[in-house]
């Protein structure tokens, strides 16, 4: 059994430095190297300027965008660092709300939210993504259901026509891949993107 | 439920299937020692290796020294990963600036990470440097996984051979199944999840202006490089908090996609290994039926479930299923299915929060822990697993008809049967035994997020992941505090070792017995009245064991939801 002891120690740490140091560090220089712009982090830029990353869902408040889904991320409480505070598309410390079905605290949030997108646009049924958080509360897409229940909004905000929204919605759909896998889906940020795009013109 | 839906999920089966015969044919080719297409490059590294180790790789071992050799290797990765976290804000690539992490807190990652279980009480990118990442986390994800994979082969050997005292060389198993099965494999799927938009950097975290001129710190890392093996060796441990629903870590359904096969792929292989070596294909098509049966019927129940959604969301008029808690990119459908793939294999990444699954939706997850995730399972655990509970069932079988038992030409006697009894025996002992304690415990129910039933399954759930090995969680539940930080790291150890130990003694005991050739009265363990009687102890002995705890938790809590009642 003291034989083992060698292996143990010495096959250990150079399967470590394989599988610890010498493969991820070789993918990131290859990566690097074929797909730079998806090892960075698939980011955005205008004037010269960071303004996220494709990927990643950022926070919409004013009417004039498209609003993601609602997001359950939180950040370390500046005033007292054992607790937590709200911070919706908190990009360093994803998570969901972990509510589950019977739970109260869901209910009430879920109702405030319904009604509020009720008011806002009484004419169309509440898409559940709309008023649903996401499991990384980092989701970058919503349903295309969701971006035309919010189109008279924007389009009022803009003083644009609802149809040049709307059609501006479809533009940005990315529909199930080879028609089977995945889910129609409208990504947030590329569409206000379009949406700022449009506007200067 | 819908035809698209339908149709993914059969996708995915029908790249399973394909995938195992050649897989099988690869893995079996690796553990012989024969010959593959990549020992022209990776034959000098081997022997370089076993140059370093002092192995002699013609020399075998016998049961009790492979499993010596196995648990010292373990002690080595322990301190490996504890000394990184303790001291990360010292060490380089840490541009993130993170501090020491609490010694409770790398103690139940070193665990959790030595025993294939990944448990994440850590936060990924608002507590680990990219260096613990690399060298603690990704390199046990190979190393783990291939241990998993070494024991599996041993316990085949035993089935195979005849008249044997050894079982095979566990530092040979190790080091080939890591060169030639887990590194290449990762090297391409990889580079495919850096192509679909997964980082691979060792750049700091970016500060963006959002639109509404809001900052935006993005985290980054070389996440692809860990992600490839956190699925291939069913590790799960996530890079970032959300694991694999944070769009970095599974940015496309084509990569969700990909995730889910490297989930199943060399589980699903291994019975093919099993068949090619003890002589017979049909054996291993069998054993995977067994699987297949138990696996479609959890999918479907949580897909319904899901995509019927909850009384509370059908009371506000909202359609579409139960969303909370899920990526609009996967939907009902992709997030149910990787609920139910992550927790019939031993994996436990999530790409949606089980905890706001519907009751029943997240009961199948947790009944596939409690079934010991046999159904295609942990890489090489999940075949040991599954063996175990064939033990039984030809034991069971022996008795019906008094005659004594035989598997694939070795007699079942006593010896194996005891042992397969302890393996079964001591998993409940571990989840039930913790959760009685965790939901009486004052300090520990304080964890809980939610209230009522859910909170009971929550704390059940955390000991069902951590003795599976597992590491899928309610993730509501607080668990990175003294109390679950060192019972859940005793969970994951007891399920983890106590498993192994009692399966490498059957492996042993098996190798020294004669093979016999099937006789007229042999019990044909290749047809459909097999995989009927395995399936049918599997739920007999898993319904018996939990059905009480599951009816405490999500059962009360899907009749409370009917009734509209919340907590």
């Amino acid at each position: 059994m003291l034989r083992e002891i060698r292996p143990a120690i010495l096959v250990l740490v150079v399967l470590t430095a394989i599988t610890g140091l010498a493969y991820p560090l070789a993918m990131t220089a290859i990566a690097g190297a074929i797909f730079p712009k998806q090892a960075q982090g698939s980011l955005i830029e205008k004037h010269g300027k960071v303004v996220g990353s494709a990927l990643i869902g950022q926070e919409f408040k004013e009417a004039k965008y498209f609003h993601g889904r609602p997001s359950a991320t939180v950040a370390p409480d500046p005033n007292d660092s054992s607790k937590t505070v709200p911070a919706p598309y908190n990009a360093a410390n994803s998570g969901g709300s972990n509510l589950g079905p019977t739970s109260k605290a869901l209910n009430d949030r879920i109702k405030e939210d319904v009604e509020k997108l009720k008011a806002e646009n009484p004419s169309s049924p509440v898409p559940v993504d709309l008023v649903t958080t996401s499991a990384s509360g980092l989701d970058p897409d919503i349903s295309p259901e969701a971006a035309l229940f919010q189109v008279p909004r924007v389009a009022k905000a803009r003083n644009m026509q609802e149809d040049q929204v709307r059609q501006l919605v479809t533009q940005n759909t990315q529909g199930r891949l080879a028609g089977v896998i995945g889910e129609p889906r409208v990504n947030v940020l590329a569409l206000n993107l379009a949406l700022d795009t449009v506007g200067t013109k | 439920m819908t035809v698209i839906g339908w149709i993914q999920i059969i996708l995915f089966c029908a790249i399973i299937v394909a995938l195992v015969k050649p897989l099988g044919w690869y893995m079996t080719r690796v553990f012989n020692g024969d010959r593959t297409f990549l020992s022209p490059v990776l034959r000098p590294v081997e022997r370089g290796i076993y140059w370093i180790g002092g192995v002699d790789e013609r020399r075998e071992q016998h049961w009790l020294n492979y499993t010596v050799a196995m648990l010292l290797f373990h002690v080595g990765g322990f301190f490996i990963i504890y000394g990184l976290m303790r001291l990360q804000a010292l060490l380089p690539f840490n541009p993130a600036g993170q501090t020491a992490v609490s010694e409770d807190l790398s103690f139940n990652t070193a665990i959790s990470f030595i025993t294939n279980t990944n448990w994440q009480n850590y936060g990924g990118e608002s507590t680990l440097s990219y260096l613990v990442q690399m060298l603690g986390l990704t390199h046990q994800n190979f190393l783990s996984a291939a241990t998993g994979i070494a024991l599996a082969m041993a316990l085949i050997r035993g089935f195979s051979r005849s008249s044997m005292r050894t079982v095979g060389n566990f530092w040979v198993d190790v080091t080939r199944c890591t060169l030639y099965v887990l590194l290449p494999i990762c090297v391409v799927a990889a580079l495919f999840l850096v192509w679909q938009g997964m980082p691979q950097t060792l750049q700091p975290y970016v500060d963006a202006t959002t639109l509404e001129g809001g900052k935006q710190t993005i985290a980054l890392g070389p996440v692809a490089s860990q992600v490839a093996i956190k699925m291939l060796g069913t590790n799960g441990g996530g890079f970032f908090n959300a694991n694999a629903a944070h769009p970095f870590e599974n940015p496309t359904a084509l990569s969700n996609l990909l995730q889910m096969v490297l989930i199943f792929a060399l589980g699903a292989a291994m019975t093919n290994v099993f068949g090619r070596m003890v002589g017979n294909e049909r054996q291993g098509w069998a054993i995977l039926a067994v699987m297949g049966v138990l696996f479609v019927a959890g999918v479907a129940v949580t897909y319904w479930s899901e995509a019927n959604g909850t009384s509370m969301l059908e009371a506000l008029g909202l359609t579409g299923g139960n969303m909370e808690g899920k990526e609009v990119r996967f939907g009902i459908v992709a997030s149910s299915l990787f609920a139910v793939v992550t927790t019939a294999a031993s994996c436990g990444a999530v790409n949606a929060m089980h905890d706001s699954f519907t009751a029943l939706g997240g009961m199948i997850p947790l009944i596939n822990m409690q079934l010991g995730e046999i159904i295609v399972g942990g890489v090489g655990a999940g075949l040991y697993g599954m063996l175990i509970f064939v033990i039984i069932s030809i034991f069971v079988a022996g008795l019906m008809v008094g005659r004594t038992p035989e598997y694939v030409g070795k007699k079942i006697e006593a010896r194996e049967v005891k042992m397969a009894m302890l393996a079964i025996l001591v998993l409940p002992l571990m989840y039930l035994g913790w959760t009685a304690v965790g939901v009486v415990l004052p300090s520990a129910v304080a964890s809980m997020a939610n209230a009522g039933p859910h909170g009971f399954t929550e704390v059940l759930y955390a000991y069902t992941s951590a003795t599976g090995n597992n590491g899928s969680a309610f993730a509501g539940l607080s668990g990175n505090t003294l109390f679950y930080n060192l019972t859940l790291a005793s969970a994951m150890f007891v399920g983890r070792f106590f498993m192994i130990v009692p399966a490498m003694a059957i492996a042993g005991s098996l190798a020294d017995k004669k093979s016999h050739p099937p006789s007229a009265g042999t019990f044909p363990t290749t047809g459909g009245l097999f995989v009927g009687l395995v399936v049918g102890v599997i739920l007999i002995i898993g319904g018996l064991t939990f059905f009480p705890a599951l009816a405490l938790g999500p059962i009360v809590e899907h009749l409370a939801m009917n009734a509209n009642t919340l907590f």
